[in-house]
């Protein structure tokens, strides 16, 4: 059984039914008890870093997340879930993340060229880092999917799987050990973002 | 590099497609769900559905075609039509919708727009303007484009991205229904300062109507059109395709 983290953030409806549509039960939950008996933990969110981060901890759902990851469970997070993931964020002053993937997050308008709007919205290539890693078996390079973002990581070292060009490089997606997360939204990005759910749910 | 949208819309009235669907092939032609599969399958980046509903029980149907469809089409949605508070966002939000577009409701009361940029985050917000040429500039209008309100529209898109809106879908009520291209003098003059995507939406008679959109206002991030669509007269493949062949990037 696949948990999609419940913390109050965002519609987690289209996630869930994502995984139905390629054959995998998904349950929507913030119960920690749940998510410890889950195969595979994805963890969703959309909105600020901060506000986010916050409901997390007041859930106590951030150590429930290291407890899974250090078990050994594969974790997926997705758009605001990937930052998470990360050791802090600069959005709206500066907020401690999880800290289970090297790198930060910050701000993309500086580092843009002119003429870029933030947020980036719309459909990006992916252009694959590391095309052998086991979340990218179905994908290929130059596959589009779908971003919504203003803030992007920096500094992920080896654990830069996917970037996608938006004047400059950005990531995409990245992933250390069982810890994986995706700027983008797969569960948005059609087939091809189906793809990388299916990749996930086979590790 | 980041792609030109190409969004198909729907207007739906108690659970079926208005405008009338004219499809080799496609059995229910005005059956929400398999015309939004269709569109998804044709390599639509996007769809907007409209709620033109007026009664309760409409509105209900609505939501279900929402869910069915957000169950079954993994491409982003936005909605609209009836959009009046922050009950109406969480209504349409739970039920599938990706973002959600304010058009009469944030004239009423403005304040809307920030309430759920703050709450759902602005990208979640689109702002949308139904404009026409009054003078020297372009006024806005309301109730689906019946009611002149006097305001200036380049001024009125200032405030609504400056309140909160993440994205903009400016339909001009000049070109709509006309079929002889967008509204490019007034999406330029949007383009030159709004910083966030930009959606033009009335006027699209052909496939050289979106060549000559993202040529000559290149800050226009995607195109949205009805019946030119429905009706068949472009697949949306073709037109991206006719796109690609311009030098435009899109997703094929």
């Amino acid at each position: 059984m696949i948990a999609i983290v419940d913390y109050g953030v965002g519609n987690l409806f289209s996630l869930a039914s994502s995984f139905a549509a390629i054959g995998a039960e998904a349950t929507v939950t913030g119960d920690a008890g749940i998510l410890r008996t889950a195969s595979h933990v994805v963890l969703p969110g959309v909105g600020a870093f901060g506000d986010a981060r916050k409901k997390l901890s007041l859930r106590g759902l951030d150590a429930v997340l290291c407890r899974i990851v250090e078990e050994g469970k594969p974790l997926l997070g997705i758009c605001l879930g990937m930052q998470l993931l990360f050791a802090r964020s600069s959005e709206f002053g500066t907020h401690e993340g999880l800290g289970l993937l090297p790198g930060e997050i910050t701000d993309m308008a500086p580092r843009l060229p002119g003429g870029l709007k933030t947020p980036q919205i719309g459909w990006n290539a992916l252009h694959l880092v590391r095309p052998e890693h086991p979340l990218l078996k179905y994908t290929k390079e130059g596959d589009f999917v779908y971003f919504v973002h203003s803030y992007s990581a920096v500094g992920c070292g080896d654990a830069l799987l996917a970037e996608t060009e938006y004047g400059i490089p950005v990531t995409a997606a990245a992933g250390r050990a069982n810890v994986m997360g995706c700027q983008f939204h797969p569960e948005k990005s059609g087939d091809a973002g189906l793809s990388i759910l299916r990749a996930f749910l086979e590790l | 590099m980041i792609t030109k949208r190409i969004i198909p819309c729907l207007d739906v009235r108690d659970g079926r497609v208005v405008k009338g669907v004219r499809f080799q092939g496609l059995g229910d032609v005005s059956d929400p769900v398999s015309l939004a599969r269709h569109y998804s399958e044709g390599g639509a980046d996007e769809l907007v559905f409209y709620d033109i509903t007026a009664s309760a029980e409409g509105r209900k149907l609505f939501t279900d075609v929402l869910r069915e469809t957000a169950a079954n089409v993994f491409i982003p949605l936005t909605v609209g039509g009836g959009i009046a508070g922050l009950a109406d966002f969480a209504r349409v939000l739970e039920s599938g919708a990706d973002k959600v577009s304010v058009n009469s409701g944030a004239i009423a009361d403005p304040r809307i727009i920030g309430e759920a940029a703050r709450r759902y985050g602005s990208q979640c917000v689109v702002l949308s303007v139904d404009a026409a040429r009054a003078g020297d500039g372009w006024h806005v209008f309301a109730k689906g484009g019946r009611v002149d309100t006097g305001m200036d529209a380049l001024e009125w898109i200032r405030r609504g991205i400056g309140e909160g809106a993440g994205e903009l879908v400016l339909n001009s009520i000049d070109t709509d229904g006309v079929k002889r291209g967008f509204d490019l003098p007034m999406l330029q003059a949007v383009c030159a300062f709004a910083a966030v995507p930009v959606i033009a939406s009335g006027g699209a008679g052909s496939a050289a109507d979106f060549v000559r959109l993202f040529r000559e206002v290149p800050g226009v991030d995607a195109g949205l059109a009805a019946s030119i669509f429905h009706f068949g007269e472009v697949t949306i493949r073709g037109l991206k395709e006719e796109l690609a062949a311009a030098g435009i990037h899109v997703r094929l």
